[in-house]
Order: structure tokens, then sequence, then C-alpha cells
């Protein structure tokens, strides 16, 4: 590949997500095909002009210049036809008349903030907030959203018509919200973005590079959020610490054959040790307030788990942000680790107790802890647990991870 | 699934003072796992407050008297709530609670749900 091809995809991914979000709150939700119609046609025209002329010097400005000249026609071209051909035909809000389309460093950061609390509305489902998020927000082809859910195009092309029409429903507004709403409906964005997150970290789609890139956008987004002073929350800084230590461990979660590699066996010279201090500094970051999350105390429990170290301390620690997350928001996920620090800290037997009391039968991480827990007390029952656990777990990478601990025994 | 009260009641002078603080670190270990404990099956609702010792009983009349007198040594200190498809399963549940190792008991109470 050229380099002038190689800059472009790159290139054209960050800029598309600026231009296309001033656009979008310009034009509004109700004229949004439009204002994705001219980000798109700008690319468009780069790809047809660059292959012929090379890229310009300054392939940003070129953009930006492109950008504003195609909604100042069509502004025009609608203005003609609203005014002067069919003015009986005005159904819906009127398109922007403003001057030309500010693209200036301050407006498009606001437009992409805007745009995040305007798309992660509970009002929308939460595949179609992520569908969104990774169009508008981050400048994923649609082809790109398909790999990534596993699924077809024109699912993905539906999701997203849907979800805009819902958005012109509800009447969402595209602005920040007011101070006193503002922790409630952050509350809904710090949930996509950690959905997002969480679609490239337990993905079970084979591309990695894209995986990563997942993770890597829902921590540019947070990021975006710590940034800006109204929405620099504690909260917020805490879900940032959670997806930094959790990232860290990326590289090290996959062997080349793509088979899953549990925490205890992992290469931690494959940890990434920058992005583990990231995660200090914005751990250390999130300790202001009164209020404690569970983002708080998620990534309090991942920052223990970046001390490889099997201490009393780590697991005790770890035992009680499980204690004090479950009773902010049960999950059975939590339910199940809790009990698995509990065996490190008190006893294996009194695990087991506990563990018998959770009856998550549906689960096969359920019966995978029994297993773990059986394993030196009864081997025997440890084996039927885990043969239980094989029945129903649906991925070859947990499948082949129970099998190995099986043939462990 | 129903909602019940758990009522805490104890000798105060058997409970663990806060100017111990290895001991104070220990209890408040034994209430977080068991709460844990109850959290993880998903049968938590909300923890309750702690209630400073002494107080005043006030009856009809207008008659005040201190109380409740700590000599009963079944003084109310705190409470929760939990969930559970019936008293027998509150009530189980209930015996994991420390109180009971220093001479106190739970009332389990379930709450009307109507």
């Amino acid at each position: 590949m050229t380099k002038q091809q190689e800059l472009i995809p790159h290139l054209f991914r960050t800029e598309y997500r600026k231009i296309v979000a001033v656009l979008c709150r310009h034009f509004g939700f109700d004229h949004i095909e439009t204002a994705e119609d001219i980000a798109g046609d700008t690319f468009l025209a780069a790809s047809e002009t660059w292959g012929l002329n090379g890229v310009p010097p300054n392939p940003t400005a070129w953009l930006y210049h492109v950008a504003k000249n195609k909604a100042k026609n069509y502004v025009q071209r609608h203005a003609i036809f609203e005014h002067k051909i069919m003015p009986e035909l005005r159904s819906t809000a009127p398109v922007s008349y403003q001057a030309e389309l500010d693209l200036s460093p301050q407006n498009i950061n606001d437009s992409q903030l805007q745009m995040m609390f305007a798309i992660c509305h509970p009002a929308l489902a939460p595949e179609a907030q992520i569908g969104l998020a990774l169009r508008i927000l981050c400048g994923f082809g649609i082809e790109e959203i398909a790999d990534a859910f596993l699924t077809s195009k024109e699912t993905i092309n539906k999701r997203l018509y849907r979800a805009k029409e819902k958005l012109r429903q509800e009447k969402i507004k595209i602005e920040l919200p007011d101070v006193p709403e503002i922790d409630d409906r952050l509350e809904a964005v710090l949930t996509t973005i950690y959905l997002l997150f969480n679609e490239g970290y337990y993905s079970i789609s084979h591309n990695k590079t894209l995986r990563k890139e997942l993770c890597l956008e829902a921590m540019r987004l947070c990021y975006m959020l710590v940034e800006t002073k109204a929405t620099n929350k504690p909260q917020v800084n805490a879900l940032l610490s959670l997806m930094c230590f959790q990232a860290s461990r990326f590289e090290a979660r996959q062997n080349e054959s793509g088979e899953h590699i549990l925490y205890q066996d992992q290469d931690t010279s494959l940890w990434d040790a920058d992005l583990i201090r990231r995660g200090e500094y914005f751990l250390n970051c999130s300790a202001s307030g009164d209020k404690i999350s569970k983002y708080h105390l998620e990534a309090a429990i991942a920052y223990w788990h970046t001390q490889k170290e099997d201490t009393q301390e780590k697991w005790e620690n770890i035992l009680q942000y499980y204690n004090q997350l479950l009773q902010l928001e049960y999950s059975p996920i939590a339910a199940l680790n809790r009990t698995y620090a509990l065996s490190k800290v008190n006893s294996k037997e009194e695990a087991i107790i506990e563990a018998e009391k959770l009856k998550l039968t549906d689960n096969h991480f359920y019966f995978t802890l029994l297993g773990e827990l059986y394993t030196g007390i009864d081997n025997e029952k440890a084996k039927l647990n885990f043969q239980e656990a094989l029945s129903l777990a649906k991925t070859q990478t947990d499948k082949q991870a129970i099998q190995k601990k099986i043939a462990g025994l | 699934m129903k909602e019940f009260l758990l009522l805490f009641r104890a000798d105060y002078e058997a409970m663990p003072q806060k100017d111990d603080p290895e001991e104070w670190q220990a209890t408040a270990k034994k209430w977080q796992d068991w709460i844990g404990g109850i959290a993880a099956q998903d049968k938590w609702v909300a923890p309750g407050q702690q209630l400073n010792p002494g107080g005043k009983v006030v009856k009809t009349n207008g008659v005040i008297t201190d109380g409740p007198y700590t000599e009963i040594k079944e003084t109310l200190i705190s409470y929760c709530t939990i969930k559970a498809e019936s008293l027998e399963e509150a009530a189980e549940l209930a015996k994991g609670c420390p109180i009971l190792t220093v001479g106190g008991n739970v009332e389990v109470r379930e709450i009307d749900a109507s």
C-alpha cells in the first residue's frame, strides 16, 4: 500500500466523525441523513480527487473546505426549493440557514459531546446506541460495524435507520444537558461507552485489530468526557481507569492460534505497563466527591488484578469490593467472582457452601466455579460440575477452557 | 419475592467498641461478608442506619421516659431490608448475622406490600 493509501482510512475515520458530528448538530435529527450524505460526499470527493491528483498538503483543511461548500450548496438549493417551488411542503423543521459550517476545534469538540449525549439516550435500545455511536461518534464504516457485531450490513443499516427514526420521534435534542441533569444523563452515556468497550473486549469476532479499536474508541470517548469540565466527574474517571486496566491485558488474553488464555495463565510481560499506569492515574482522579459508583468498585477490583501475586491482601480487598458492588448492583458474574475471592480469603470449603446457595444453574460459569472449588477437595464432584459447564457453554473459547480444566484434574 | 425488615438487637456493652481498631475492622469484615453473601444471592435490598445508644420513650399522657433501658440487653442497634420467597427463607438468611455471635438476636418481619 502506498503511503497515500495508508493515510486515507485513518484520516477518514478521524475526520469523518468530526465533520459528521458538526453537520448532525447543524442540521438536527430531522435532517440527519442530509448530514451523513454531505459527510459521505465529502469523503467520496476526496477519494476520487486525491486518487487522481495525490493527497493535498493539508488534507484536513481540504476536507473541511469541501464539507463547508457542500453544506452551503445544499442549504441554498433547499432554500430555493422551500421558498420558491414548494412552500406548502414544509412538513419538517426548516433547515438551519445560518452562516457557514463552523469547523473550529471548539465547535467540533462541542458537537461531538452533544452528539454523544443525544445518541447515548435511554430511549434507544442498547445495540442501536452502540451502532450509532460507532457510526457517528467513531466514524466506523457499515461493514466494520457489521463485522464487529457478527451480522450483515443490511441488519446494521436497518438498525441505524430505526435508531434515527426513534431519535426523531422522541425529539431528542442535540445539546449538553443542564447541570442538574448531567449526572443522570451521564449514567446512560457511561453505560453505552462501557457496552462498546465490552463489545471489543469480549467479542467473539475474529478480527482482533477491530476489537482492539472498539476498546480504544470507548476509551477515547470517555477521555473526551474527562477533558470537558462539565462532565469531568469522579465516575467518569473511574470508568476510564477500569477500561485502562482491562485493556492493559488485551495482548495477553489470546495466543497466536486465537485461543483464550485465562488470567492466571497469562504472560505478565505482555501486560501493557503504560496502560496500567494510566489506569492508576485515573483511579486517583476518581477519588473525589462523596459518591461511590459501581465503576469505582470495578476499577478498584481491576487495579488489584494488575497485581499478579496471590496475596491475602489482594483477595481480601477484592472480596470487600465485590461485597460492596453486589449491594449497589447485583449481577451473576459479580456474585460468582465474589465467591471465588471468598475461596481465596477464607477457604474453598466455605466458598463451596456459599456457591451452592447461588443456584445459577443456567450459567456455565456457575458450574465452572463449582468445578474449580471442588478441585483438590473432591475431584469426582469437580469433574461432574465441569461436565455440566461444558454442556451449557456455547462458544468454542469457553468449551476449550473447560476441557483444559477437566484434563488437568 | 417479598421484602423483610431485619431488626438487630443486642447489648451495646457486648458490641466491639470503636476505640479498638483491629477488633472493629474484624467485626466490620464479618458484617460485610454476611451482607455480601446475601447480595450475592440477589436478596439484598437496602442497608439501615446505625442507632446511637440511649434515647427516649414517649407514652400517652405526655409521659417521656429515658429508654429503651440498656439493662434489658436487647436494644435495637440497627436494621436492614432483604428479600426472600418466604419468612422461613428470610430467617434462614438471618442465621449468618454476626450479631448472633455477641449474644444478640435478629427479628425478621415481613413488609406489607399492599
